[in-house]
């Protein structure tokens, strides 16, 4: 049990350290360690995690450091993927904070994110060509075109909001896809 | 007292109403703690976002942790943190293990296939966006560039991304160290002419 706790800490710790550019960053760096190296999801739960995590308020990184260790190893999992997730930056920023605010509009510091945001992209693109294979295989190419345009239309245009995009996918999933 | 029960209402706030994710949450911790209840000045309140965005890690948690902590000292962080994250946190855990209560439904796995296509155009629209960012920011060549190492490093290579990100840190923090101070040479050179021509 203490070693689940221990990965579980690292595999959330790791993606937040060196995830520049806010929580949206840490998707791709967290689908590494949590299906890819400890497998505790398949990337079927972790799209599902992911759907719900974006239909509800507040930060992704969270919700999804909460669900999952609470999947991983009950309350206490959840806790410390969440201590995982917030304590490190925070304390960081609360102790140095003379430092920081010295810095915090140099060249250097801005361009930190500015070097790490392309490998964020690519690792984004990756796992996007992940979902989609997976729902080419699962749902078939005619399901998979349809919603995938349909929820284009409904997210870009219309500017649906997330939550309601997202139960008409469950919905039609339900009904057509059981 | 009263002040700890004012910093949980206003991170309670925040967490319930702000949907979209952390960034998008700024404007609401801006409405509750410039305007409501007046804790931060304007100038302080967007130094603290300057640098909370110097670090890695969700930029919602590290304004909520450190407001809550100015105000309210340690007590007061951990309370705005918590207020900010778990009744989120436990909603969804409510909802996921409800789903996963049905798994062997059909009509359940259906769902979770009918959600998947729209994850899929969710990532696309963030993965556009963040190499959008980066075409703007650092340029179409210095974006192709990055982009081709990290591809080949990840699925060439089969490296951790953490190698990646790590080594252009280093980089980042290396390079423009020599930019600055050529540009310090350049502006004392400049100055040097400027007391010339007096």
């Amino acid at each position: 049990m203490l070693e689940t706790y221990w990965q579980l800490f690292l595999a959330f710790f790791i993606p937040n350290i060196i995830g520049y550019g806010g929580g949206p960053a840490i998707i791709p760096l967290i689908e590494i360690e949590v299906v890819s190296h400890y497998q505790w999801l398949n990337l079927q739960e972790f799209s599902e995690t992911l759907a719900l995590g974006n239909s509800l308020p507040s930060p992704i990184a969270t919700k999804m450091a909460g669900h999952i260790g609470y999947m991983v190893a009950g309350v206490a999992g959840a806790i410390i993927a969440v201590f995982a997730t917030v304590a490190p930056s925070l304390l960081l920023m609360i102790l140095l904070l003379a430092i920081l605010y010295r810095y915090k509009d140099s060249v250097k510091v801005k361009s930190m994110t500015l070097f790490v945001r392309p490998v964020i992209a690519v690792m984004m693109a990756i796992l996007t060509y992940k979902l989609l294979q997976n729902s080419y295989v699962d749902s078939g190419a005619l399901h998979s075109a349809g919603l995938i345009i349909c929820a284009y239309l409904l997210l870009e245009r219309t500017k649906l909001h997330p939550a309601l995009v997202i139960s008409s996918g469950l919905a039609y999933g339900g009904i057509f896809l059981g | 007292m009263n002040r700890q029960w004012q910093i949980f209402a206003a991170f309670f706030r925040i967490g319930i109403f702000g949907f979209g994710g952390g960034p998008s949450m700024i404007p609401l911790f801006h409405a509750e703690v410039v305007k409501r209840y007046q804790w931060m000045q304007e100038q302080e309140f967007s130094d603290t976002l300057a640098i909370g965005n110097t670090l890695p890690g969700p930029i919602a948690t590290k304004m909520a942790g450190y407001i809550g902590y100015r105000v309210g000292g340690t007590l007061g962080a951990i309370n705005a943190v918590i207020a900010n994250i778990v009744p989120s946190i436990i909603a969804m855990i409510f909802m996921l293990t409800l789903l996963s209560a049905y798994k062997d439904q059909s009509w359940v796995t259906g769902m979770g296939l009918g959600v998947l296509p729209v994850v899929v155009v969710m990532m696309a629209k963030l993965t556009w966006d963040f190499f959008d960012k980066s075409r703007t920011s650092l340029g179409i060549k210095g974006t192709a560039l990055i982009a081709s190492i990290t591809t080949i490093a990840l699925l060439g290579l089969g490296l951790h991304p953490a190698f990646i990100i790590v080594s252009l840190l280093i980089i980042a923090l290396l390079r423009v160290d020599k930019n600055q101070d050529t540009q310090i040479i350049n502006t004392q050179s400049s100055s040097n002419k400027a007391s010339v021509e007096k």
